[in-house]
């Protein structure tokens, strides 16, 4: 026991089995987050497919409660319209890609994988919690695949406010799924959390103190924390939403002296953190990317990782500005408008240390800088339409429309989806040993890129016109535009499966790259001094400080 | 040799019970829906039982691990940043239960315009018998872990180490015991209901909550008596104590705020 113990394993190949369900070993655990948060991913991407093809024209011509067609449109006064389905769906879609996709493939997926790498740690501080970490995800994902399949289905919406997602708790169990399906993946989450705050702090390499940890590792810190303080809160909501369903409590029952408004609260003070949860650990990315391809170091690192952490403090207080309708005092509006609009400051400080590690680089266009160059722009067109919305006098007419939509789908679908990807062009090569194709690559990021846009910025207009979100059908004075970001929604999906299929071609035929450091001298972190992919066990001499201390002066 | 470990960190071999976990969880949980909805709980009771069977093997294993040596100072140094960690969720949870009750103490929906609820009378609880009481129990029964902390960290004997934990074990059973009392009492003889009006439902889940971390933290407190009379602890090297005796000390803190909140503030 204690020899195993110390050797870490025997010096066989571990079998199947052994090697992916009872890993201990952070490569191999973010490698799995990676691939199921991709496959959840393509779900619910193909959730608003469905949906966006339902909104194409004006009526209901594909959810119909006759049986939902997919290939072929009813034909006038054959379709009865099912708003339940389309409910259940805009629910999915949210609760999957919040919890499901986004957080697990960056902050789980990347933030295992390069992390203990970066800061020259020979694993995580718990490995085997890390596992517990990743299969709670998994099961937590069973769940909400439940919530979406059984009775009929969930359709409060991600939000899950009261009396929506209390209504049908005597017919449907679909919601009770749901709300476990949020309690076992915050419970992984806080695993995780606790599991890379630790390793952070107690295993960075000597010499390597918190002013030199590279900034995907300070943004993973960040992120954990945002979690740990934020999930159990969203732990205590739900809960009550729970007792308030099946047991008689009346937390948010008006009819029991209770108050629905409490409940939104008490979300939006877990998620507001939750939105810089999935962004900041792309932030960390970005930074990576923009710095090894315009062959410069980082500018302003310590502005960079103060700007990260009060994103995170400013994360906690802002949480109202989701919720300008419900009837808060003036005091209230205006302390929580004035609060949102100072992130602008630190936000911009990110965006502009970009820009100015840009100036004067030699940069060089591979795909993940497009993607990073994609990730700026698009971020920050999305955070000024977040400065449109912070003001709760323009929220009055934006609350609730697509201009919503389009605004968060430009800082998430835009700006973490975006850092996703340049994440795995970036690395995919040292995770796998194979280097993508090129000129593929760069097909993929256009499509993504016309894709995306086409998809989200007509919905600025149509939120202008006084579109309402979450509606199955509109009046004919909206058609055009949503016909168009339709297309661009079919345009994207399209991108998503051509990169899986660029995903699978790599693993399978890519190019070997043995070129340890292969995107040259700038991308200095410790994971380039490995090789491609690392072996088992990393670090089991920790790195020397010539090894990553590579830049002059912080 | 190429894989001679050079540092002081814990590399673990692979471990089945995390998947385990997970599959327990999913049963307890699945289990936990269909028994609301009227199923019958055998399911939940299958993953549950099969959730401790995993924390109990799994934390076997921790006790193993550390008897053999692999919790160097630095590993020792993780698990309390870990811990203290979980211990700063366990207090956001709780923070969640303090803003319901605070909302619908300080602006209670019937006193908005429109509102047609009127709040039941119900029987007022005073503070300052059987929860002053508990309050006491429990402060002392944290002393007396103070008091074992001390014994084991100044080296003396062990008896006292055994007993003090002994003392904050029996005062934790006793917590339990009044307080399940004391539910009894007001849904019993009082008229107090769990659900139907917001004050119920905080005053339930709250104090509830607490009740099970009081449990938890008393089955943490008799398993370090076991580890101490297995002469697990040293004076340097006792990560487990600690971590049971900071636990307790959070489940003492909630309590005061719940006993000055809710018992002092609220009801009286």
């Amino acid at each position: 026991m204690a020899d195993a113990a110390i050797s870490g394993h025997d010096h066989e190949r571990p079998g199947f089995f052994t090697r992916w369900f009872m890993s201990t070993n952070h490569k191999d655990i973010g490698v799995l987050y990676l691939f199921t948060a991709g496959f959840v991913g393509l779900i619910s991407v193909a959730f608003t497919v469905y949906m966006r093809l339902e909104l194409m024209e004006p009526g209901v011509q594909y959810m119909c409660t006759e049986g939902a067609r997919i290939l072929s449109a009813a034909a006038e006064g054959e379709c009865t319209p099912d708003g339940h389905l389309w409910n259940v769906l805009i629910t999915g879609h949210g609760v999957l890609m919040m919890f499901f996709v986004v957080i697990p493939a960056l902050f789980g997926g990347f933030g295992n994988y390069f992390m203990p790498l970066m800061i020259g740690a020979p694993d995580m501080a718990f490995p085997r919690l890390n596992n517990l970490s990743y299969w709670l995800y998994v099961a937590g994902t069973a769940l909400a695949f439940c919530a979406v399949f059984v009775d009929g289905g969930a359709g409060p919406g991600w939000t899950f406010y009261p009396p929506l997602s209390w209504q049908d708790a005597p017919t449907s169990r679909a919601v009770d799924f749901a709300i476990f399906a949020i309690h076992v993946s915050g419970a992984s989450s806080i695993l995780g959390a606790i599991n890379f705050i630790t390793t952070f702090l107690n295993m960075r390499a000597p010499g390597m103190t918190l002013h030199k940890v590279p900034l995907f590792a300070w943004s993973i810190f960040v992120t954990a924390w945002l979690l740990l303080l934020s999930l159990p809160v969203l732990a205590g909501a739900i809960t009550m939403l729970l007792t308030d369903r099946n047991f008689g409590t009346t937390f948010f029952d008006v009819a029991g002296g209770g108050d629905p408004v409490l409940f939104q609260h008490i979300f939006w003070f877990f998620g507001h953190p939750e939105v810089y949860i999935v962004v900041l650990p792309a932030f960390g990315v970005i930074s990576h990317v923009v710095a090894t391809f315009s062959k410069k170091p980082i500018f302003g690192y310590l502005p960079m990782v103060y700007a990260l952490v009060a994103i995170g403090g400013l994360g906690f207080v802002v949480w109202a500005h989701h919720m300008y309708t419900v009837g808060m005092t003036l005091t209230q509006q205006a302390y929580f408008m004035v609060a949102t609009m100072v992130i602008a400051v630190p936000t911009g400080i990110k965006i502009f240390s970009w820009i100015a590690t840009m100036w004067q680089g030699s940069i060089s266009f591979k795909t993940p800088m497009l993607f990073a160059i994609g990730f700026i722009f698009l971020f920050t067109f999305g955070g000024v339409t977040g400065i449109v919305l912070s003001q709760a006098g323009v929220d009055r007419a934006y609350h609730d429309t697509y201009y919503v939509v389009a605004h968060f789908h430009y800082v998430m679908s835009l700006g973490a989806v975006f850092g996703i990807f340049a994440a795995i062009y970036y690395w995919i090569g040292k995770m796998s040993g194979r280097q993508y194709p090129e000129l593929m690559g760069k097909i993929h990021f256009w499509m993504f890129f016309i894709g995306a846009n086409l998809t989200f910025f007509p919905q600025h207009f149509l939120g202008r016109q006084g579109m309402p979100r979450r509606y199955i059908d509109y009046p004919d004075a909206f058609a055009l535009w949503n016909y168009v970001s339709s297309i661009g929604a079919f345009i994207s999906f399209a991108s998503f499966i051509f990169f899986i299929g660029i995903v699978f071609y790599t693993l399978r035929a890519g190019k070997k790259v043995e070129d340890k450091a292969y995107w040259g001298e700038h991308a200095d972190t410790l994971e380039w001094t490995l090789p491609n992919p690392p072996p088992e066990h990393t670090f089991e001499e920790l790195p020397t400080r010539e090894m990553w201390d590579k830049q002059p002066h912080h | 040799m190429a894989h001679v470990k050079n540092h002081d960190y814990h590399i673990l071999p692979p471990s089945i019970y995390p998947f385990l976990g997970a599959i327990a969880g999913f049963a307890m949980l699945t289990g936990a829906v269909l028994w609301m909805h009227g199923s019958g709980p055998w399911l939940f009771l299958i993953g549950f039982v099969a959730v401790l069977y995993v924390m109990f093997g799994w934390w076997s294993d921790v006790v193993a691990e550390s008897n053999a040596g692999d919790h160097t100072p630095v590993v020792r140094l993780g698990l309390k940043y870990g811990f203290i960690m979980f211990v700063m969720s366990e207090v956001m949870f709780f923070v969640a239960w303090f803003w319901a009750f605070f909302k619908h103490a300080i602006y209670p929906m019937n006193t908005y315009e429109a509102s047609t609820y009127v709040p039941p009378e119900f029987y007022q609880v005073d503070a300052f018998h059987l929860p002053l009481i508990n309050t006491l129990v429990l402060l002392l029964s944290g002393c007396a872990v103070t008091w074992a902390h001390h014994a084991l960290v100044h080296n003396e004997s062990r008896k006292d180490v055994e007993l003090g934990l002994i003392i904050g074990v029996v005062l934790g059973i006793v917590f339990t015991g009044l307080q399940a009392y004391e539910y009894w009492y007001l849904l019993d003889h009082q008229d107090w209901s769990f659900g139907g009006d917001k004050f119920f439902s905080t005053f339930f889940m709250a104090t509830g909550f607490h009740g099970v971390h009081v449990i938890i933290g008393t089955i943490f407190l008799f398993v370090c008596y076991l580890r101490v009379r297995a002469g697990h602890f040293t004076a340097e090297k006792h990560v487990g104590f600690e971590a049971a005796a900071w636990y307790w000390h959070f489940v003492d803190v909630v309590w005061l705020f719940l006993f000055a909140a809710v018992y002092i503030w609220g009801i009286g």
